[in-house]
C-alpha cells in the first residue's frame, strides 16, 4: 500500500504547486483522465488476485477520491484568486458623478392650485372652468356691476378689438364670471372653485396684469354666513397648516355680495419677517360675502328659494405667503434659478391623506 | 377719507380712544388705513428760551445762540432773520430727523462757531408753508413742553378706506352716525339754521336744456356785501389738520362743508358771473379754463354750467377759473345742487380731474339734504363774510327717495348666521337713521335718504350684522351631502394637471408666463387677427393674445441662456387663443429645450437638443396620459415656425392632430433673437381623446405565452427618402399574431450602401403562442417580413 500513499503524497504536492487553471486542468487529465495514472492503476484491478482484489480496489477509490477533492479545492482556489484578480482590475472611481437624470420642477402656482383644490375637494367642491376672454355680461353686468358702476373703472379692465368703453369683449378681471357660468349652467345645489388666469391692467411689485385666482361659490337653500366663515376658516387652517390660527372677517363691499366681507388672518410683523397665524398685525387674505340676490336673479336662480356664498382669492398671494416667496413679478419670468429654488418635485403631489407639502 | 379725533367729536359724544375708535371703525366696515398723531411725531421738538442771539463773526446773515432747553444752554446758530435774544423758539436738539426736509440733525460747526441743533420753522416741522422764520412762540409758553401739545396738534388723525357704497360716510358726520349705532358714542344733534332771504337773487337758473336726471336740482343764492379773506383760525386748523390748503373764507367754507356734512358746493365770484345761469349738455368742442388753471375741451355730453359768456363751471367736477371767488369778491353766487352720479364721473374720467366734489357725486349724495346743507352754508357765510343773503333759487326738484323694504326678522339668522332680537335689530337700524314699523314678525323698513346703496333685504341683513359685528357670527363646519365627497377634477381638467407632473419628471421645469405678448412675436406663429390684439396694453411688449406658448418660452430661454443658464428645459400648461370666442381658446402643453441634451461628461455621451428630444417629450406625455403610442402616426405636417425638414406633427387617424415637435426654424429663431438650436413641442391637451368611461376600472386578462421570443435583424437598402416608419409598420404587418414589436436599432448611409439609398437596419421580436418555431417557420415570416417591406416601400435586403 505504500505505493499509493506515495503516489497521493505526490500527487497532492503537485496540485497544491499548480499556478493557474491550465496548470490544474493538464494533472486532472494526467491522474483522473482516460489515460490518467490514477485511470490506469484501476485497470490493474482485474490481474489481481481475488482475495486482494476487495481491498485493494476500496484503496483505489479512497485515492481517487482524495485526488478528486484536492483537485475541486484546488480549482475553487485558483477560481477565487482569479476573479479578485479581475475585480481589482475593474475598479472604478466612485466618487465620480453618475450620468445626469434630470427632474424637472412643478410652478409654486400649480401646487398651490393643487393645494386648493385638495382641500376645497374634501369639502365637496368641484373645479369650474371658463374662458380668460370673457363678454361685459358675464364680467361686469350680470355681477351686478352696471356700466359705470365706480367699481367697473377699480378693475383696470383690459379690452381687445376697439377702443375702450366701446368693446365688449374683456379680459376676464377677476374669476367671479365662472360663478355666472355656473349658476347659468347648472342647478343648485351648487358647488365649486374656480382657479384661473385673470387679468388687471396694473403693474409693480404686488400687481401683475396677469395673475391668477381662485373663485368659490355655494348655492343651495340654506348656507348663511356662519358657514361662509367656517369654510374660509377651516379652509386657512389647513392651507397653512397652522391649526389655531387667528382671524377676523370685517365688512366690506362688493358688487356681487350683500352683505360683503373681507377676511384677515394674524400676523406678525418684524425683523423683514412675517408670522402667520398669531401676533397683533393683520393680512388681508380674501373677499367674500353671500350671494347679491340680484346676481342671482341675474344668472336664472330665484332668490326666493336660493342662497349662498361666493369668495376669491389670490393664488400668487396665498402661495407668497406660504411659502415666503418676495416679489409677485418672479412668478412670470421663467427664470431657471428661481423654478429650481422655489418649484415643487413632481412627486410632490399635495393631498389631505398625506398632506399638503412634504 | 381723512378726520381728526376733535373734529368727529363736533358730530359725536364719546369717551372712546383713539385707539378704540380705530378698532371700532374697522369693524363696522370702514376700513382703518392709519391712525397717527402730530404730537407724536413731533414730540422731540420742544420749547426753547433763547438766552441770547448776537451777530456770528464771519458771517453777516447768520447768528449764534445760546438756547435754554430747561435742562441745559446749547449752542445753535441759525439763519432766520426773526431769532433775537429773549424770544421763545422751537429747537430740533442733533439726532433728531425734521420731519419737513426729512434731514437727520448733526451737530457740528457752521463758519467756524458750534451748532448743536436747529431752531425750525413750521415748514420744517411739515406744518404747512411758512418757512418766513422760525416758530416765535409766545412769550409765556413754558421751557421744555412739546410745542405740538401748546399748538393743538394733539389731536389723532385717523384715514378710513370707505367701499364704494358707503358714499354717506364721505362726511365726517356720516361716519359719526355710523360709530353711535354702533355704541361708540353718541351722536350729537344737527339742525339746519335758516337763513331769511333779504332780496330777490339776481342771478336765476335755467335747467330747461338738460336731459331729466342729468341735474335733479339746482340751488342758487346770491350774497351781497361780503367780505372775503382768510379764514379765522379755527376753520383753517380744521383744514389743515386733514392735509386741506386753506383759500379763502368762501372757498375754505365749500370744502368744510365737503368733509364735514358731505355736501360739496360751489361759490361763484356773482360779479364775474355774466348775465343768466343755464345748464347745457356739452355738444362737444367747447372750451372750458378750470380752477386748476388748465383749459379743456368738451367731448360731448358733459352737464355744463353756463352764463352769457360761455361755459363757468364743468357741473359737479370743477368750477370755472373766470368765476373764482379772490380776497376781493364781494358779491357771491352759492350753488348747491344734485349732478347726475354717472354723468359725474364720465365727464371726470374723460378729463381725468381728480376733484373731492366728482368723488362725492359720482357715488351718489343726499338728495333730501340740498336746502339744509345750503342753509346752514349760506348761515357760515354770513357769520364769516358779514354781508346779505337772497331768496333761494330752486330749479328743479328734490328728488323724492323714499321706498320700504320687508325685513323678516329671521332673516338675519338665515341669512347672516347671526342670532339677534327682533328688538335690537330694531334699534339698530333706527339708530342708522332708518324708519322701522313692526309688521307681525317682520319690520317695514324705509332707508334713510343718504343710504341710497339699500336696496333689499340682504342689505338690511348686513347692516344689523355689521353693527352687531361680524365676529359674533358663529362660524359652521360646512355640512357635506354624503360621506364621500365627489370628485373634485372632471377627467379632462385632471389630464391638464396629470400633463404638469408628467413633464417634471421628464426633467422639464414648469414655467407660467403671460397670456399675451408681442404682436409682432406672435406674427411669426399663427396669422395676426385683428380681434386678439389688446386694445389697451400696458406695454407694447403685451400687446397681443398668444396664438403659442413656444415664443415665451423660446424668450424665456434666452434670458436665462443670457444669464449664464444655456441649457435650458421649460414648459407650460396653459391657454392659447386662435380668437375671441370660447372654442379658440385651447388648453395646450408647450416644451421647449436650447443648448446641451446632455452635457459634457466623463464617461462621453455630451450632444445638443435636436428634434428628437422634442419627439420624445411629446410621446412620452401622451404615453403618460394613457394614450396608446401604437396608433399614433408622425406626418410632415408641422407649422411653418418649424424647420421643415427637422419637425412632423402627431396625428391620430386622419383628422386629429395631437400636436407637433421639431427644431424652430432659423426665420424664427433669428427673429426672436435665440441662440439654435431650439427645440419645441406643443400637444393640444383637448386633442386627446378622452378615456373611455364605461367598462369600470377591470383590466382584460393578462395572456402570457409559455414559449420563448426570439429576436430577428434584418437590413434594407431603400431610397433614401423612404421613411423609416413605414418600414417598421409594414413590417410589423406581416404577420400580426407573430410579431409582437419592430424597432429600428441602425442607420447608414456611404460607403458600401449606393447613392442615393440608405440602409436601415430593424430589430423584429417573434413571439410564439401555441408551440416552438421551427427553422421552416423562422424561414417563412422572414421571407413575409422582407416581402412586406419590398412591397411597401421598395426594399431590399442588404447583402
Amino acid at each position: 500500500m505504500t505505493d499509493l500513499a506515495a503516489l497521493e503524497t505526490e500527487l497532492a504536492a503537485r496540485i497544491d504547486a499548480a499556478q493557474n487553471l491550465e496548470a490544474l486542468e493538464a494533472l486532472r487529465v494526467e491522474t483522473l483522465g482516460k489515460k490518467g495514472r490514477v485511470t490506469e492503476l484501476m485497470k490493474t484491478l482485474g490481474t489481481i488476485a481475488p482475495e486482494e482484489r476487495k481491498a485493494r480496489g476500496a484503496a483505489f477509490n479512497v485515492l481517487k477520491d482524495a485526488i478528486a477533492a484536492k483537485l475541486d479545492a484546488r480549482k475553487a482556489a485558483l477560481e477565487g484568486s482569479a476573479l479578485d484578480a479581475r475585480l481589482a482590475q475593474e475598479t472604478v472611481d466612485v466618487t465620480l458623478p453618475p450620468r445626469a437624470r434630470e427632474e424637472g420642477r412643478i410652478h409654486p402656482i400649480s401646487q398651490t392650485i393643487d393645494e386648493l383644490v385638495a382641500i376645497f375637494g374634501e369639502m365637496g367642491f368641484a373645479v369650474a372652468e371658463g374662458p380668460d376672454i370673457e363678454s361685459d355680461d358675464y364680467n361686469f353686468t350680470r355681477l351686478n356691476i352696471p356700466p359705470e358702476h365706480p367699481a367697473r373703472q377699480a378693475h383696470d379692465t383690459f379690452y381687445l378689438a376697439g377702443k375702450p368703453g366701446e368693446s365688449h369683449v374683456v379680459l376676464r378681471t377677476h374669476t367671479s364670471p365662472v360663478q355666472v357660468r355656473s349658476m347659468l349652467g347648472q342647478k343648485p345645489p351648487i358647488r365649486v372653485i374656480a382657479p384661473g388666469r385673470t387679468y388687471r391692467s396694473d403693474s409693480d411689485a404686488t400687481h401683475s396684469p396677469n395673475f391668477h385666482q381662485i373663485e368659490g361659490l355655494i348655492v343651495d337653500k340654506s348656507t348663511h354666513m356662519g358657514h361662509l366663515k367656517g369654510c374660509l376658516v377651516d379652509f386657512v387652517r389647513a392651507f397653512f397648516e397652522i391649526p389655531d390660527l387667528r382671524y377676523r372677517f370685517r365688512p366690506s363691499y362688493f358688487p356681487f355680495t350683500e352683505p360683503s366681507a373681507e377676511m384677515d388672518i394674524a400676523c406678525t410683523r418684524g425683523n423683514g419677517e412675517l408670522k402667520l397665524g398669531v401676533g397683533d398685525d393683520w393680512l388681508e387674505i380674501l373677499g367674500c360675502g353671500m350671494v347679491n340676490p340680484k346676481v342671482l336673479s341675474m344668472c336664472g336662480i330665484d332668490p326666493e328659494e336660493y342662497q349662498g356664498f361666493a369668495f376669491g382669492m389670490g393664488i400668487e398671494r396665498v402661495a407668497m405667503l406660504k411659502y415666503g416667496i418676495p416679489d409677485l413679478r418672479t412668478f412670470y419670468e421663467a427664470d431657471m434659478r428661481w423654478l429650481r429654488h422655489y418649484g415643487f418635485a413632481p412627486a410632490d403631489v399635495p393631498t389631505l391623506a398625506g398632506g399638503l407639502a412634504r | 377719507m381723512k378726520f381728526t379725533l376733535s373734529w368727529l367729536k363736533t358730530h359725536l359724544d364719546t369717551n372712546l380712544t383713539a385707539a378704540q375708535l380705530a378698532e371700532k371703525v374697522t369693524a363696522i366696515g370702514l376700513e382703518l388705513e392709519s391712525l397717527t398723531n402730530p404730537a407724536e411725531t413731533l414730540a422731540p421738538f420742544k420749547v426753547v428760551h433763547v438766552v441770547e442771539a448776537k451777530p456770528h463773526p464771519d458771517a453777516d446773515r447768520l447768528r449764534v445762540c445760546l438756547v435754554d432747553t430747561g435742562k441745559e444752554k446749547v449752542q445753535v446758530v441759525c439763519g432766520a432773520p426773526n431769532a433775537r435774544t429773549g424770544m421763545k423758539g422751537v429747537f430740533a436738539p442733533a439726532g433728531v430727523t425734521v420731519p419737513g426736509t426729512g434731514l437727520l440733525l448733526k451737530a457740528g460747526q457752521i463758519r467756524g462757531q458750534a451748532s448743536n441743533g436747529m431752531l425750525v420753522s413750521m415748514r420744517e416741522m411739515g406744518l404747512g408753508d411758512d418757512h418766513t422764520g422760525i416758530i416765535d412762540m409766545p412769550e409765556d409758553a413754558p421751557v421744555g413742553v412739546p410745542f405740538a401739545t401748546l399748538l393743538g396738534l394733539d389731536d389723532p388723525l385717523f384715514d378710513v378706506a370707505i367701499t364704494p357704497n358707503r358714499a354717506d360716510c364721505l362726511g365726517i358726520r356720516g361716519i359719526a352716525r355710523d360709530l353711535a349705532a354702533a355704541g361708540a358714542g353718541t351722536l350729537k344733534p344737527w339742525t339746519a339754521p335758516k337763513v331769511n332771504g333779504k332780496y330777490e337773487s339776481p342771478i336765476k337758473v335755467d335747467l330747461s336744456a338738460l336731459e331729466a336726471g342729468a341735474c335733479p336740482a339746482f340751488v342758487g343764492r346770491h350774497f351781497k356785501g361780503v367780505k372775503n379773506g382768510p379764514s379765522p383760525k379755527w376753520l383753517q386748523d380744521r383744514l389743515t389738520s386733514i392735509g386741506l390748503r386753506p383759500i379763502s373764507i368762501l372757498v375754505d367754507i365749500t370744502n368744510f362743508f365737503t368733509f364735514d356734512l358731505n355736501r360739496p358746493l360751489h361759490v361763484f365770484d356773482a360779479k364775474k358771473v355774466k348775465g343768466q345761469i343755464a345748464l347745457k349738455p356739452a355738444k362737444g368742442g367747447e372750451q372750458f379754463a378750470a380752477l386748476d388753471n388748465k383749459t379743456y375741451t368738451m367731448a360731448g355730453g358733459e352737464t355744463l354750467i353756463c352764463d352769457d359768456s360761455g361755459v363757468i363751471s364743468l357741473a359737479g367736477v370743477m368750477g370755472g377759473a373766470g368765476t373764482g371767488c379772490e380776497f376781493d369778491t364781494t358779491e357771491v353766487y352759492l350753488e348747491t345742487a344734485l349732478f347726475d352720479p354717472i354723468r359725474t364721473a364720465m365727464t371726470g374720467r374723460h378729463h381725468q380731474i381728480l376733484s373731492d366734489a366728482r368723488y362725492r357725486f359720482e357715488r351718489g349724495l343726499d338728495p333730501a339734504f340740498v336746502l339744509d346743507g345750503m342753509e346752514a352754508a349760506s348761515k357760515m357765510i354770513l357769520d364769516l363774510c358779514g354781508g346779505e343773503a337772497s331768496a333761494p333759487v330752486i330749479a328743479g326738484a328734490i328728488p323724492d327717495t323714499t321706498r320700504s323694504y320687508t325685513l323678516r326678522s329671521t332673516r338675519v339668522a338665515t341669512l347672516g348666521g347671526l342670532e339677534v332680537a327682533p328688538a335690537r335689530q330694531k334699534q339698530i337700524l333706527e339708530n342708522l337713521g332708518f324708519k322701522v314699523a313692526a309688521k307681525g314678525s317682520d319690520f317695514d323698513v324705509i332707508p334713510p335718504p343718504w343710504r341710497a346703496d339699500v336696496v333689499g333685504e340682504a342689505d338690511l341683513v348686513e347692516e344689523v350684522c355689521r353693527i352687531v359685528g361680524y365676529d359674533e357670527i358663529p362660524a359652521v363646519t360646512l355640512p357635506r351631502d354624503g360621506a364621500m365627497p365627489p370628485l373634485a377634477w372632471t377627467p379632462a381638467q385632471r389630464r391638464v394637471r396629470d400633463a404638469k407632473r408628467i413633464l417634471a419628471g421628464l426633467g422639464l421645469n414648469e414655467a407660467v408666463t403671460f397670456s399675451f405678448m408681442r404682436k409682432d412675436q406672435a406674427i411669426h406663429f399663427a396669422p395676426r387677427k385683428a380681434e386678439l390684439e389688446v386694445a389697451n396694453p400696458i406695454s407694447a411688449d403685451l400687446d397681443y393674445m398668444r396664438p403659442s406658448i413656444v415664443p415665451n418660452l423660446a424668450s424665456a430661454s434666452a434670458r436665462n441662456a443670457a444669464r449664464g443658464y444655456a441649457d435650458n428645459a421649460l414648459f407650460e400648461v396653459g391657454p392659447i387663443f386662435d380668437g375671441i370666442g370660447e372654442k379658440d381658446q385651447r388648453i395646450v402643453a408647450s416644451i421647449v429645450r436650447t443648448g446641451d441634451a446632455s452635457p459634457r461628461h466623463w464617461a462621453g455621451g455630451a450632444r445638443k437638443v435636436d428634434a428628437f428630444d422634442a419627439k420624445a417629450d411629446a410621446l412620452d406625455l401622451l404615453k403618460g396620459l394613457g394614450l396608446s403610442i401604437e396608433n399614433v402616426a408622425v406626418a410632415r405636417e408641422a407649422p411653418a415656425w418649424f424647420h421643415p425638414g427637422r419637425s412632423g406633427a402627431l396625428k391620430l387617424g386622419p383628422k386629429t392632430v395631437l400636436g407637433w415637435f421639431g427644431e424652430l426654424h432659423p426665420n424664427v429663431i433669428k427673429a426672436l433673437d435665440l441662440e439654435a438650436p431650439v427645440v419645441a413641442a406643443e400637444i393640444f391637451l383637448d386633442a386627446i381623446p378622452a378615456p373611455k368611461a364605461k367598462g369600470g376600472r377591470q383590466r382584460p386578462p393578462l395572456k402570457l405565452s409559455a414559449f420563448q421570443p426570439l429576436e430577428r435583424d434584418f437590413a434594407f437598402v431603400v431610397d433614401a427618402n423612404v421613411a423609416a416608419d413605414a418600414i417598421l409598420r409594414s413590417a410589423k404587418s406581416a404577420d400580426k399574431t407573430l410579431i409582437q414589436a419592430a424597432s429600428v436599432f441602425d442607420v447608414y448611409q456611404g460607403k458600401g450602401v449606393p447613392e442615393g439609398k440608405k440602409s436601415v437596419a430593424i430589430a423584429v421580436r417573434l413571439q410564439p403562442q401555441d408551440r416552438t418555431l421551427t427553422e421552416q417557420d423562422l424561414d417563412a415570416v422572414a421571407q413575409k417580413i422582407v416581402a412586406a417591406v419590398a412591397k411597401a416601400t421598395g426594399a431590399s435586403l442588404r447583402s
